[in-house]
């Protein structure tokens, strides 16, 4: 097989006023899959990124109702995002259980569409295959767009998470006595997790609209409490425990003003989805959500990292760019998922979106109020990776299900017709409307 | 602080010999007037290298704001927990920031706005100074 190209530019609608989306209800999502979560890959084959995804695509390929050989396009994150398994040897078990490809990592810490087609054979019509990078939220804007411009018909989406054993990230650059490359220009200060840039803004965010830390404390209990609601999730399967504002107020600080709850909890998974076209959706066994819109930004950061300034014109600009590609406002989104992982990006989103007329400013005030999901603003009805564990997938899964009314106790009691999830960054992110009906 | 000693490519290697000469430059693209830090082959503006340079900075400016690190992802730096990273804006251009743990400065005693003014640290090996900032008086 061919190397697999990396989705191009040209195919993420980043620019603004570029109007209505050309292919604006002509693509739906007709099947959603995830496997069993897990805290670590205990190193067996059957719990592997390569079990874990064939589990996925299984499952939403029978919540589409169709066969593998309806399938003809793949569109597949290839990076995992946890430590990479080489050069540790590859084990004997999992050797024998899978067909490897050039990159030992394989089905193990990455996942190409190369052994996704070597492995499940049964995907014999796949004549379309592209990588995405990074994140879910990516994989499924190229999907849509490939899916409306007629380069494949029916398609697997698949992102897959790995997790091995030890502290998370303190692997690479990051354990080098030298910075090299984009290093050294932050390892000599000691300047290493994303989180630290949010915890940096929201300090900023604090400062000129009067707030505090303490005050997300609603925001964070009300994640948890939505992700013990979504029987997919890590701590729904394997923790099920609730985060109290005590708990929050008392954890251990990671780069302050940011703590523990604030940031998201690494796991394995695996997810897939099945997008058409709107015409075969109609056939398949789910009701179709139809896909209204993608709108991405691409970062633009002056210096070494994003200010409040960035952030909020960044935010402002992919929410008018939402709306412009879905004909849409924000009145009319009835459920938002914006990413909160960390946590401190939720607020930027949310004002920048203004739903539920949230302005500048003032998130944390809304996050005093009632937002659970039976409440009349049931914002971030996913619980996001707060309340299921690191994935930038829960948010994407709960639009679906919410306008299928498939999300069980999570079912917001307003109407779920419009939905809008979006992750990651506010400088560098891709949003999609998914909606119920096709116009 | 046992810093990680940054090695230089090609873009960089101009600024990291001029720390070692205790000077501190960012680059400029005088048809854009425009300050630029990190370096990059390119200006953002115009998109050409034609006419970037490096320009000295007085190594005067503020801390705009700071975080106070106590999980480092960073293996040198994970015996130095908690320490400061101050974002520190330069005073010919509030939009180009330098990191600074602030030596001498308390963790989490950080004055926000203070003036701050460049120095040269060495880091985990001898033969690449750092630049720095401490709290002008």
């Amino acid at each position: 097989m061919a190397p697999t190209p990396l989705a191009p530019l040209s195919l993420y609608r980043e620019r603004e006023n570029l109007g209505i989306w050309e292919h604006r209800g002509k693509v739906a999502v007709a099947g959603l899959g995830c496997s069993p979560t897990a805290r670590r890959w205990d190193e067996t084959p059957e719990t592997s990124v390569g079990a874990n995804t064939i589990i996925a695509v299984n499952k939403a390929l029978e919540d589409a109702g169709i066969s593998p050989g309806a399938i003809d396009g793949l569109v597949v994150v290839p990076h995992c995002t946890g430590e990479p398994w080489a050069p540790r040897p590859i084990p004997e078990d999992f050797a024998q259980a899978y067909i490897p490809t050039d990159d030992p990592n394989d089905g193990i810490s990455s996942m190409s569409a190369d052994w996704l087609v070597k492995n499940m054979p049964e995907l014999s019509n796949v004549t379309f295959a592209m990588h995405a990078p990074t994140c879910m939220s990516k994989a499924i804007v190229v999907a849509a767009q490939i899916v409306g411009d007629g380069e494949a018909n029916t398609v697997l989406v698949v992102r897959a998470l790995n997790n091995l054993s030890g502290r998370y990230s303190q692997w690479g650059a990051n354990a080098l006595d030298t910075a090299p490359g984009r290093a050294q220009w932050t390892s000599p200060w000691g300047w290493s997790a994303a989180g630290a840039t949010y915890g940096y803004l929201l300090n900023k965010y604090c400062r000129k609209y009067g707030s505090s830390h303490d005050r997300m404390a609603p925001f964070i209990v009300n994640q948890r409490r939505n992700g013990l609601m979504n029987p997919d999730g890590f701590f729904y399967q394997h923790r099920p425990e609730a985060i109290t504002v005590e708990d929050y107020l008392a954890a251990r600080w990671l780069a302050k003003p940011m703590n523990l709850y604030d940031a998201d909890m690494p796991i394995q998974v695996s997810f897939a989805y099945v997008f058409t076209t709107a015409d075969r959706a109609k056939d398949m066994r789910q009701p179709p959500v139809y896909i209204l819109n993608h709108a991405s930004n691409v970062p633009k950061v002056r210096s070494n990292i994003q200010t409040l300034d960035e952030v909020e014109a960044s935010t402002d600009a992919i929410a008018r760019k939402v709306f412009d590609g879905s004909g849409i406002t924000a009145n009319d989104i009835d459920v938002f998922n914006p990413y909160d992982g960390f946590t401190l990006f939720t607020q930027y989103y949310l004002e920048g979106f203004q739903w539920h007329g949230v302005r500048r400013g003032e998130a944390h005030d809304f996050w005093a109020g009632d937002i659970t999901v039976e409440g009349p603003h049931p914002f971030s009805s996913s619980g996001g990776n707060t309340g299921s564990g690191r994935t930038r997938v829960w948010l994407h899964n709960d639009c679906i299900q919410q306008i299928r009314g498939q999300a069980g106790n999570r079912q917001v009691n307003n109407k779920a017709e419009i939905a809008v999830s979006g992750a990651y960054t506010p400088t560098d992110s891709c949003w999609t409307t998914w909606s119920k009906y096709p116009d | 602080m046992p810093r990680p000693v940054p090695i230089p490519d090609e873009v960089s290697k101009p600024f990291w010999e001029a720390a070692n000469e205790r000077r501190l430059i960012v680059q400029i693209c005088p048809p854009c007037d425009l300050l630029q830090f990190p370096p990059e082959s390119i200006c953002p503006q115009c998109n050409s290298a034609e006419n970037l340079e490096w320009s000295e900075v007085s190594g005067r400016g503020t801390i705009d704001d700071y975080v106070v690190i106590h999980d480092s992802r960073l293996r040198l730096f994970v015996e130095e927990q908690p320490y400061n990273v101050a974002i520190i804006q330069l005073e010919e251009d509030p939009g180009i920031q330098f990191f600074s743990n602030l030596p001498g400065t308390p963790v989490d005693e950080v004055p926000v706005g203070a003036s701050v003014e460049v120095i040269f640290v060495e880091g985990a090996a001898p033969g690449q100074l750092i630049p720095e900032w401490r709290i002008v008086h």
